[in-house]
């Protein structure tokens, strides 16, 4: 069977915003699905409402649309494209449910769509638990026990036929909220009366608990002749009980004899076929009993998945690209393996290195949320890594980590390990480490961990081997000696800290000892044919199969794991740099180890090195590959971080000079050029001890902004309006600061953030984007909407950030990206900080724009003007460029998944991803924004509002825009108070401290539509948090500032009057290109 | 630390780590690229005068037991492995893999860059070499693989073949109470097994699906055979080159026609010689789990296990009397043959599994099938 004729246009639906549980693996899938599809020829219409994404890019799809993933929008671009077919599988969760939503809403019938990838029976049959539990049962394989229960009493019937422990889920409950796993009596109470609570339809779904069994994961692929594949097994080293998005994974599955896998491979191949997924790539997941090897299906995806862009980075088995092929016909047999050209896709990837999959939480960010793991992801990245064995693979994807821990880290306590090792937490890892360094047998941690034995004793084995390395000097240290510590993932900084030498010391003596890093190939079939496709791992093996180009050559620093503050968008920055630089003749060379990316797609660069991002790992690549330049500017802080370290040791970075980078990060010697300059910054000073840090605030004068030097997304900084913060602070920072000092700044109170993206050659300058935050400075530039073009920002104002950016930039010789920070307070600018690199927000600029940052910023590096670039920026090589419509970006947050935190929003960047909203005006951009970031505004009904006195004259402001838009007004009784006086109409509401019904009854009771709350400035008190908290856990938008809150009315006048209405990035750009020609 | 060497005849000496027995042996190098089943693989009768070398890194991490043996006793002569786990964690381990090779006599060595080995091996193709102990003198090691015999034209099937007849009537049995199987049908057909080194996933197939299996050493005559009057002749798997087995090669041409004959492996290459076509030496051979064959009657593709180091040559079939049912994708080698007039068909790959995708098991049913349309 061939492609499909029939077919000419098909639609995608991507994932939408990155949130914890759908993060860049479906830009990957979605992206490799678009270049499958239109390689062969289709039309490919894009809808997504996340613009840091590869797929949205203009040059992906025919028709991209920045649009809400609502049925509403996506009903409207079907009826402007009338795609024949609809592609439900890549997207994620969200792509899944949106194509099942138009399917049901009679949309996919009306216009004569079909569902190809799965259909909405096999998709219903997959995703609700009972029905799969029935068709499952049908073909004979176990499932845990489970009962829909709507009664504490059906609870105690269940419990007494299977047993405690029990776990729970409540039905329809925002990301499981609510669910939990009943030990005894008392919990299950607790939990059902909670979840029944909970759950919109009263129900929760209890089930048999497996806990402590063996997990592990099967990718399968199936084409439309029933020919199926296995692609790759999992293993999870965290028992079930663990989310498999929250366990230490490997690849391939380690302790399973054939016979086992066999019955599994059967299970997931019977399971597919049951369910009737026709085509593509789907994931099956299984729990084996340690002890009696019964074995039961714990769920499975119809989709491509987490898992599924995993299996691909382990095996270099591209399932995204292959199920679109399949998607539209094709057979298995029909489709070349890339890697080794002769063989056909129809096989089963063997692998003869393991791989590891470690998570990265935050916890951190969320005070209030208790850092436990359990049946439910709270995940915010991961990183994969690459090695010849369990033991060198396992010390890489630590390393990977960034956590600015070692793999032995310092601040565990011996007293804490039986609690450690029992509830699977973050730091469960280095606990069983620490707990072997500490005597522990390892039956005695599996007794604790249930994490299966030959993994407990692959640790212990480090652990031993340490000791040997420790007796040893660094004198004394032999080759053989050195290259089994190098085999088994020892990293040169331990060997260092061991044996109290620079680390570089010891890269010095391996290498004279002849012990040096080698490079293996990713090929999916363990060097049986030839490979093609420079996908490389580090190893200490005898053989290097890097076979370096002599092409010029430019090596790329990715970004590392996703985590808050760094994410999708520097992948998307580093993706573009190698596209760049591909087209500009150089060969692009890329080194990242976050599996969820597209820039570890073998077909995203020349070569790729799958490796940690350290200064071990780069400089061995950089010993084979010797490459002409470096970029370090476009993976965010990860290799800014080694910008200096590699330029001492010779590497040649491109683009601004790392001293310069330096120099901007450091605040004594800015804060001198930016006095030299004449550019006005918040008053400021820096303390390395408490006392020196009151002295600097009672100086400054309250309130004051305190954080650690080096650290992106604004970790750790807090807005101090005493001493006793300040003193807090200083005790607790030291952690963070990494022997840098505090910085304090004066906060400047209700001022204007404006962002600022430009592009520089060191002398001429040109602005890509000026864009107005709609919260308040004090709110984090990640965490706050913004939109371009500024609105409400004075010309005078304008100019001045036009001049101190281009003075700025000449002044650091920003050659590439630069962002600055500004924040305008009684109409003077102040500079908040300046980044000579891309930015979170390069990716936003680019689609609104129309011009690829990146790219320009890359040829820039390579030694071109801006003068001579106009052929890619429109024609515009100085002042600012101009935007055709109202583009707003905003945050999503990930607070359903930590119930119990406040959301009020701060310095401190939570949000995990974004969407972006295009309109004719400023109120409809934002109004999509909104329904993008899952927070619709409500049509009618109650808003309660409650502000700081400070607001409440502005409140007034807010409270008649609401009544004119029909909505009735509650409000605390200060607030109360003064929209009476201005003869309002509204109802007071107790505090919950007050009273019955305060307002979290009447939130549960679903009687209020909308809250606007502001902080009351310094500590927000407690029924405050209660509000906010329950707004979230209740799903009623909370607004926490006045800007934001003035915004939504805005958003709200705009539904009433614009109709709904979609444009795609390429006809936006096309009015761009007009506009330049009259220019 | 190195206390193990491998020799090869190209002249190359690879450094490991000793486990198993600490013996001396020499053979032909081949790899195997199966993530699981090295049991399995340790005990295949058709590994006789090889050493395995296994591009799975991890080795013996879920250890050995008896239910996953293949046959008696290892047959491999060394195992080449980059690491072998010193515990074995699985719920049907008996013992770990280095007890069970050095209970059995054969040496294994760890901590050897296999992938550069099977790079070697892959575009030398296989070579002799000899596993010997670390202090040996590596140049007498090579002179030693260089002196030993080469797998072409040796007679290993009947070396290793059963000395007296003998009868199977186990079938597969479950490894997890969950596992999907169906019950074994009732004994229907009487079957001669041609035991040439055959694996035991083979009888315990067959009679799942209803044989009951006379299993016979490989110097019986055609008419030794016929006398026990099978409703069907099965030819077994085994280890080494077809073209010496002039012997078996005449039996079985006298049976074609006779009675049914299903042949996997060497049996399929001893069908494949009986009705006129030739076989030939592969550079390195196949040897894994991950083979996908496309079968030309459901035009469906199945991944397939195989160990084979000699194949039937396409071109040398009687085009007119033979079809060639399946072909491998890979490197488009014969995989399967049926003779057109008579109830005689054969694959080269391992529907019995074990290791591998139970993706094949229909050819069992096939031959009872034929069987059974011939009864009538
Ligand atoms: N019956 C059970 N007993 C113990 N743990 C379970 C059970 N069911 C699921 N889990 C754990 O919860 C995790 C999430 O469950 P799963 O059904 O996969 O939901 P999701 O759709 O969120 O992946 C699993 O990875 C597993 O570790
Ligand atoms: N002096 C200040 N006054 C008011 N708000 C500030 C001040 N300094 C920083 N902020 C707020 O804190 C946020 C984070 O500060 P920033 O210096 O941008 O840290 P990061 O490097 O994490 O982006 C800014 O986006 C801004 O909203
Ligand atoms: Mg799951
Ligand atoms: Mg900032």
């Amino acid at each position: 069977m061939p492609r499909r004729n029939d077919i000419k246009k098909i639609m995608i639906v991507g994932s939408g915003p990155i949130i914890i549980g759908q993060a860049c693996e479906f830009d990957y899938s979605g992206t490799q699905a678009c270049k499958a599809l239109r390689a062969d020829g289709y039309e490919v219409v894009l809808i997504n409402s996340n613009p840091a994404t590869i797929m949205t890019d203009p040059e992906l799809a025919d028709r991209t649309y920045v649009e809400p993933l609502s049925v509403a929008y996506a009903e409207e671009v079907i009826r402007r494209e009338r795609p024949q077919a609809l592609l439900s599988t890549v997207g994620g969760q969200t792509g899944l449910n949106l194509s099942v939503d138009l399917a049901e809403a009679g949309i996919l019938e009306k216009y004569g769509v079909e569902l190809i990838g799965a259909k909405v029976e096999a998709i219903k049959k997959a995703e609700d638990r009972l029905m799969f539990k029935d068709a499952m049962r049908k073909i004979g394989l176990e499932t845990p026990q489970s009962m829909l229960i709507t009664s504490v009493e059906a609870g105690f019937e269940f419990a007494a036929r299977i047993g405690y422990p029990m776990i729970l889920r409540p039905s329809f409950t925002l990301g499981g909220t609510g669910g939990g796993i009943a030990y005894n009596r008392e919990d299950l109470v607790e939990i059902l009366e909670r979840g029944l609570d909970l759950s919109p339809v009263h129900e929760v779904l209890a089930e048999e608990s497996v806990l402590g069994w063996k997990e592990f994961e099967l990718e399968v692929m199936r084409d439309l002749a029933d020919n199926a594949i296995i692609i790759c097994s999992i293993e999870n080293f965290d028992a079930m009980g663990v989310h498999t998005g929250d366990s230490i994974t490997v690849a391939p599955a380690q302790t399973l004899t054939d016979r086992e896998y066999q019955m599994m491979r059967d299970g997931a191949l019977a399971c597919l076929r049951e369910i009737g997924v026709d085509t593509g790539g789907s994931n099956v997941q299984f729990a084996i009993d340690p002890k009696t090897g019964r074995m039961v299906v714990v769920e499975m995806n119809p989709r491509v998945s987490r898992s599924s862009a995993l299996a691909s980075k382990a095996t270099g088995f591209p399932i995204a690209k292959i199920a679109a092929k399949l998607a539209v016909g094709y057979r298995l047999d029909e489709i070349k393996n890339d890697i080794t050209r002769q063989t056909p896709a129809c096989f089963e990837p063997t692998i003869d290195y393991v791989v590891v999959k470690i998570p990265r939480w935050q916890f951190e960010k969320f005070p209030g949320a208790e850092p436990v793991l359990g049946t439910q992801m709270k995940s915010v990245g991961e990183v994969m890594s690459i090695g010849r064995t369990f033991k060198q693979s396992l010390g890489k994807a630590i390393r990977s980590l960034e956590t600015g821990k070692a793999s032995t880290a310092d601040v565990l306590l011996k007293e804490l390990i039986p609690q450690r090792l029992i509830t699977p937490n973050p730091e469960r890892l280095s606990y069983v480490r620490f707990a072997m360094e500490n005597g522990y047998t390892v039956d005695q941690v599996h007794e604790m961990t249930a994490i299966d034995p030959w993994f407990l004793r692959q640790i212990a084995e480090i652990v031993e081997y340490d000791r040997v390395l420790e007796n040893h000097t660094f004198e004394s240290a032999g080759k053989d000696l050195l290259r089994k510590a190098k085999r088994d993932g020892v990293s040169d900084n331990r060997l260092g800290r061991m044996w109290g030498v620079d680390p570089l010391k010891v890269r010095e003596k391996r290498k004279e000892l002849g012990v040096r890093a080698v490079f293996n190939r990713v090929d999916t079939c363990a060097a049986e044919f030839e490979s093609f496709t420079p996908y490389l791992y580090s190893s200490y093996e005898s053989e290097c199969e890097a076979e370096p180009d002599s092409r010029p050559k430019v090596m790329i620093l990715g970004s590392g794991p996703n985590r808050i503050g760094q994410g999708i968008e520097f992948d998307y920055c580093c993706c573009h740099a190698s596209f760049a630089l591909r087209e500009f003749g150089h060969e692009s060379i890329m080194v990242n180890c976050n599996p969820e990316t597209v820039s570890t797609d073998y077909d995203t660069s020349d070569r790729l090195y799958f490796e940690p991002l350290t200064l071990e790992e780069v400089l061995n690549i950089c010993d084979t590959e010797k490459p002409d330049g470096v970029i370090v500017q476009f993976g965010g802080q990860t290799p800014l971080n080694l910008a200096l370290p590699l330029k001492r040791q010779g590497v040649p970075i491109i683009g601004t000079d790392p001293e310069n980078i330096d120099l901007a990060e450091d605040r004594k010697r800015f804060g001198a050029l930016l006095d030299k300059l004449g550019i006005p910054s918040p008053a400021n000073g820096t303390a390395t001890s408490e006392q020196e840090a009151i002295d600097v605030a009672r100086r400054l004068g309250f309130p004051v902004l305190v954080r650690p030097s080096y650290v992106l997304g604004g970790r750790a900084m807090v807005i101090a309006y005493d001493e006793d913060t300040v003193r807090r602070y200083m005790r607790e920072a030291v952690v963070f600061s990494q022997e840098r000092p505090v910085l304090i700044d004066r906060f400047l109170e209700d001022a204007t953030e404006v962002d600022v993206d430009a592009l520089s050659d060191g002398e001429g300058v040109l602005i890509a984007g000026i864009m107005e935050h709609i919260e308040e400075a004090g709110v984090h530039s990640g965490d706050s909407s913004c939109v371009l073009p500024a609105t409400s920002i004075s010309p005078n104002a304008l100019d001045t950030i036009h001049s101190y950016t281009v003075q700025l930039a000449r002044a650091l010789n920003v050659i590439g990206l630069m962002n600055v920070q500004y924040a305008i307070k009684d109409s003077t600018v102040y500079v908040l900080e300046v980044n000579p690199r891309a930015s979170r927000t390069a990716p936003y600029v680019s689609k609104a724009t129309g011009v690829p940052l990146p790219k320009v910023a890359v040829a820039l590096m390579l030694g071109r003007k801006l003068k001579d670039l106009g052929h890619l920026t429109g024609g515009y090589t100085s002042g600012v460029l101009p935007v055709p419509q109202y583009f707003v970006k905003s945050p999503v947050f990930p607070f359903n998944k930590f119930p119990g935190v406040d959301p009020q929003l701060g310095p401190e960047m939570r949000s995990t991803g974004e969407v972006m909203g295009v309109g004719e005006n400023f109120g409809e951009a934002f109004a999509k924004a909104q329904l993008s970031a899952g927070t619709p505004l409500p049509n009618d009904g109650t808003v309660f509002i409650s502000v700081n006195d400070r607001h409440k004259a502005e409140a007034v402001e807010l409270g008649r825009k609401f009544t004119e838009l029909g909505f009735q007004l509650a409000a605390t009784r200060g607030t109360a108070a003064a929209l009476q006086a201005a003869g309002l109409k509204v109802k007071t509401v107790f505090k919950v401290n007050e009273g019955r019904p305060n307002a979290v009854d009447l939130l549960k009771a679903g009687s209020l539509k909308l809250v606007i709350y502001t902080s009351t400035g310094g500590h927000s008190f407690s029924d405050e948090k209660a509000i906010r908290r329950s707004a979230v856990m209740y799903r009623v938008p909370c607004i926490t500032t006045l800007s934001g809150a003035k915004a939504a009315a805005e958003a709200m006048v705009s539904r009433r009057r614009d109709p709904i209405r979609v444009w795609n990035l390429q006809e936006i750009h096309q009015k761009l290109e007009m506009h330049s020609a009259q220019a | 630390m190195t206390d193990a060497l491998l020799a090869l005849e190209d002249g190359s000496v690879f450094e490991g780590r000793a486990f198993g027995a600490r013996v001396q042996r020499f053979g032909e190098v081949v790899f195997n690229t199966s993530i699981t089943g090295y049991q399995e693989v340790f005990t295949d009768p058709s590994y006789t005068g090889q050493i395995v070398v296994l591009t799975a890194p991890q080795i013996g991490n879920y250890g050995a037991n008896e239910d996953d043996c293949e046959s008696p006793r290892p047959f491999i002569e060394g195992l080449i492995v980059r690491e072998i786990s010193s515990i074995a964690s699985n719920w049907r381990s008996e013992e770990t893999a280095d007890r069970f090779l050095e209970r059995h006599g054969i040496p294994a060595i760890a901590e050897i860059d296999t992938r550069k080995l099977v790079r070697k091996l892959r575009i030398g193709g296989v070579m002799r070499g000899v596993v010997g102990p670390g202090d040996a003198n590596p140049q007498d090691l090579i002179d030693a693989a260089r002196r030993s015999p080469s797998m072409a034209g040796l007679d290993l099937a009947t070396r290793v073949s059963t000395r007296k007849r003998y009868e199977w009537t186990q079938p597969v049995s479950r490894c997890s109470p969950s596992e999907r199987l169906k019950d074994a049908a009732p004994p229907e057909f009487r079957v001669v097994a041609c035991d040439f080194g055959m694996k035991r996933n083979i009888l315990r197939r067959l009679v799942h699906s209803g044989c009951s299996v006379t299993v016979v050493p490989a110097g019986t005559s055609a008419e030794d055979i016929l006398a026990l009057k099978p409703d069907g002749v099965f030819l077994s798997n085994g280890p080494g080159d077809p073209e010496p087995l002039e012997f078996q090669v005449a039996q079985v041409r006298k049976l074609i026609g006779k009675t049914p004959v299903f042949g996997i492996c060497l049996g399929h290459q001893i069908l494949g010689l009986a009705m006129g076509g030739k076989t030939f030496k592969l550079k390195f051979g196949h040897r894994g789990a991950n083979h996908p064959v496309i079968n030309y009657q459901t035009n469906k593709v199945e991944i397939t296990s195989q160990n084979h180091g000699f194949a039937v040559d396409a071109d040398s079939i009687p085009a007119a009397t033979v079809d060639i049912t399946h072909m491998n994708l890979n490197d488009h080698t014969v995989e399967g043959l049926r003779h057109r007039s008579h109830p005689v068909f054969c694959v080269q790959y391992h529907p019995e599994a074990a290791p591998g995708p139970h993706d094949s098991h229909y050819l069992f049913n096939d031959f009872t099938q034929l069987m059974r349309g011939n009864k009538r």
